[in-house]
């Protein structure tokens, strides 16, 4: 084996080709990195919304929440069902809500306007929803016109401090506190009691109900039971895998893109490792004459090659990394085209995606190295010396 | 132009180099003729909206509907010339698993509002006298290799069941922001099937004069300004431009990775313009003994740059504008009209022109500035 310094010197050697042939690799990595970290942030902000242990109640059909509705006995016949579990107080773990869109003026710029989910949830939607915590202020009290506002929600909307009122609904609603949610997407939204937003918005419907399983791996006996209630039309669902399926599409979309964007750019990349290794075989034919005279085989140069383009390469996909991780935690916000509505997330750049990046910074290093590896391998002693 | 043999030859020197170098060139400015494509269809999608046109939501939001009475009172208004209104029907096909646009319309007064949707006037007398009928556009048509006069079933997801209608028209859309992928019926069908409830997602207003348009829809929303549904009225433009902000930063996004793939494509053709300056200082040296000026020199170099990067734009921008075309790409719906502008091939050109610039310059400034003596020194 030709040892791996001899191939670092030679990188060392020629850093004007090397940089901007690293640099190229660089960019690549760090596009490929950024745009699937914005991506998993999208899903993960969604994945995470859900429970395992909730059931997620939607009238029969509908593909989200915002098409569905739901009668009032139909939230008390589940209320009613053995499935549910209950609660330190003896009362069943049951959240019918109200779900509805509505347009807010963006804070930085009034002439833009999101579409945001307000949630009207009865009380215990609080125990119901294990991830959402109140930072801050007091829980909306029953029969007054206030409401919770989503962590994420607050840098971007106006009106949305403690003791301030939103406007909505032909009504003013006093903002009492601010929650989180994991970072998922419950943080965009704005919760209220479910009976305070009846009459204002759709009247007597729930749009959802989503309960607490007794136990978790029951879920299917639970579902059937409700399926084929004949006094209500539903379709359950495990909050978790409803709330991921919520995200496929777009998150489909962003990883599509991510992929064909970045192997376009990768072809390009390859071409420059290319040019660059061909140049570097070029100008050293003596030496690799000198090495096969050496006694190294051919196979051993093809490998050194090989190997020197790889680094080239690793060195672009270190850069490229370190170009993508600034936009970790970087929020960012889009239209989510399944429900409508806006939703806040981070970009994540995770050690897997990283690790992804630099696999495939050194596999565009392998490919853009091996005919001009085979080259120098296959080149005759006595032609190279000359 | 009696130097272009030589700089073809020095083209040819390194054919697999200048090969590659010219197609990473192509790639580059396809991609950004791509990415930059969305970006102006989203734009374009934004501006669309006849001057005349207004429209009327519920002022609560989007998704809550509109009594169908106050279809008279907004007619009687003055100034108001025509008047339709439409729901959105969300219905999904192949048993639930395929979305298309699809929503409920009066058909007379909806075809007479959008003269940008154009079909045989045979086909618009059947839509308008079957009530159980839907016209299409022709996107899918091919899409699902339907026929005229076929029975195509919907799943409602907003209004559940099964609901079937009978194809008698496909029209196409003169304006792209249209859209050539939805399916409207009638929507007195629509009202009678969900117990007469009497709503409409949205109203058109046709006004006479575009002037008119702020006083007529400030006295629209002032009728219902006390009433259970206010409402909240604008141009159709502002009503196209709110969906177009939805996106959120999409075309920042889309214009940050297009520099980052120009750089990165700069960085490949300038190190293969060194790597060809650099092999040839011998050569220029004797060029400049045989007499070539420091100027003419300089000029070659820039050529043999500009021919790489033109070549390479021709190829890539050329390519996306037929490609697009060729394969009449909307991104699943979510770009109708997608086209390749005139004002972004004319960019691509510029950043070609640029890309020759910055990677010929270094290479080209050393061949005009190389000490002869010093050159032919390594020459063997």
């Amino acid at each position: 084996m030709i040892p791996i310094i001899y191939n670092v010197r030679s990188v060392v050697g020629r850093p004007v080709s090397t940089a901007l042939t690293a640099l190229g690799v660089a960019l690549v990595v760090a596009v490929f990195i950024g745009m699937l970290a914005l991506a998993n942030g999208f899903r993960a902000a969604l994945a995470r919304t859900g429970s395992e242990n909730n059931v997620l109640v939607l009238r029969k059909g509908a593909d989200s929440e915002l098409s569905s509705g739901l009668a009032r006995d139909a939230a008390s016949m589940i209320a009613a069902s053995p499935h549910v579990a209950t609660g330190s107080d003896g009362r069943p773990l049951v959240s019918p809500e109200v779900y509805v869109l509505i347009p807010l003026a963006k804070a930085f710029d009034t002439t833009q306007v999101a579409n945001v989910v307000v949630r009207g949830v009865s009380d215990q939607a609080w125990a119901v929803r294990s991830n959402v915590k109140v930072t801050e202020g007091q829980r909306p009290a029953s029969g007054r016109a206030e409401i919770c506002v989503g962590k994420r929600l607050t840098q971007r909307f106006p009106h949305t401090g403690i003791g301030e009122t939103l406007h909505f609904a032909g009504r003013d609603w006093t903002v009492t506190c601010h929650f989180t949610a994991a970072g998922s997407a419950f943080e965009s939204e704005i919760w209220g009691e479910n009976e305070q937003f009846m009459p204002v918005f759709r009247g007597d419907v729930f749009q959802s109900i989503t309960f607490r399983l007794k136990d978790p791996a029951a879920f299917d006996d639970a579902r059937r039971a409700l399926e084929d209630d004949k006094r209500m039309t539903v379709d359950a669902h495990r909050e978790s895998v409803f709330y991921s399926q919520q995200s496929a599409l777009l998150g489909r979309i962003l990883s599509l893109l991510a992929i064909m964007i970045t192997s376009i750019m990768a072809v390009g990349a390859v071409f420059g490792a290319i040019n660059t290794m061909y140049a570097a075989i070029a100008s050293r034919a003596p030496e690799i004459g000198v090495l096969l005279t050496l006694g190294f085989r051919p196979s051993s140069v093809l490998v050194s090659f090989l190997a020197e383009s790889a680094i080239i390469a690793a060195v672009g996909g270190v850069l490229g990394c370190l170009f993508a991780l600034p936009l970790n935690g970087l929020v960012t916000s889009t239209t989510n085209w399944a429900s409508f509505s806006e939703i806040a997330f981070s970009f994540r750049v995770t050690p897997a995606l990283l690790l992804a990046g630099m696999i495939f910074a050194v596999v565009m290093g392998i490919l853009g190295g091996f005919f001009p590896a085979l080259r120098a391998a296959r080149l005759q002693v006595v032609q190279a010396l000359r | 132009m009696k130097y272009l043999h030589l700089v073809l030859a020095n083209l040819g020197r390194h054919k697999l180099r200048t090969v590659l170098t010219i197609l990473s060139v192509a790639l580059a400015l396809f991609l950004f003729a791509s990415l930059r494509s969305v970006v102006t269809t989203l734009a374009a999608s934004a501006q669309f909206g006849g001057a005349r046109r207004l429209v009327t939501l519920n002022a609560t939001g989007l998704v809550f509907p509109l009594p169908l009475a106050y279809a008279n009172r907004i007619k009687a208004l003055p100034g108001v010339r025509g008047l339709s209104w439409a729901n959105w029907f969300g219905g999904r096909y192949g048993d639930g698993k395929v979305f298309f646009a699809n929503f409920a319309v009066d058909p007379e007064s909806y075809l007479a509002m959008y003269p940008e949707i154009v079909l045989p006037p045979d086909q618009k007398d059947a839509f308008i006298h079957d009530r159980a009928s839907a016209i299409i556009g022709k996107r899918l048509l091919s899409q699902f290799g339907w026929k005229l006069g076929q029975d195509v079933t919907l799943q409602g997801t907003i209004f559940p069941g099964d609901w079937t209608f009978t194809i008698r028209g496909v029209y196409t859309p003169t304006d792209p922001a249209i859209g050539d992928d939805v399916l409207i019926f009638h929507h007195a069908l629509f009202d009678e099937r969900i117990g007469r409830a009497g709503i409409a997602g949205w109203y058109i207003v046709e006004i006479d004069d575009p002037a008119n348009a702020a006083p007529i829809a400030k006295s629209i929303d002032d009728m219902f300004r006390n009433s259970s549904s206010p409402t909240k009225t604008g141009t159709e433009r502002e009503f196209q431009a709110s969906f177009a902000t939805m996106w959120g930063n999409v075309s920042f996004l889309m214009g940050t990775i297009g520099l980052a793939v120009v750089f990165a494509i700069l960085l490949v053709t300038a190190n293969a313009m060194m790597m060809n300056a650099r092999e040839r200082t011998g050569e220029v040296a004797v060029l400049k003994t045989i007499g070539f000026s420091d100027r003419l020199l300089f000029t070659l170099v820039m050529v043999e740059a500009g021919t790489m990067a033109l070549t390479g734009a021709v190829l890539g921008l050329g390519f996306a504008k037929v490609l697009f075309k060729a394969t009449n790409f909307n991104g699943m719906g979510f770009l109708p009209g997608f086209d390749v502008t005139t004002g972004t091939i004319l960019l691509g050109g510029a950043v070609a022109i640029g890309l020759m610039l910055a990677s010929g310059l270094f290479p080209a400034l050393r061949a005009a500035r190389l000490p002869v003596i010093q050159a032919l020194r390594h020459v063997e």
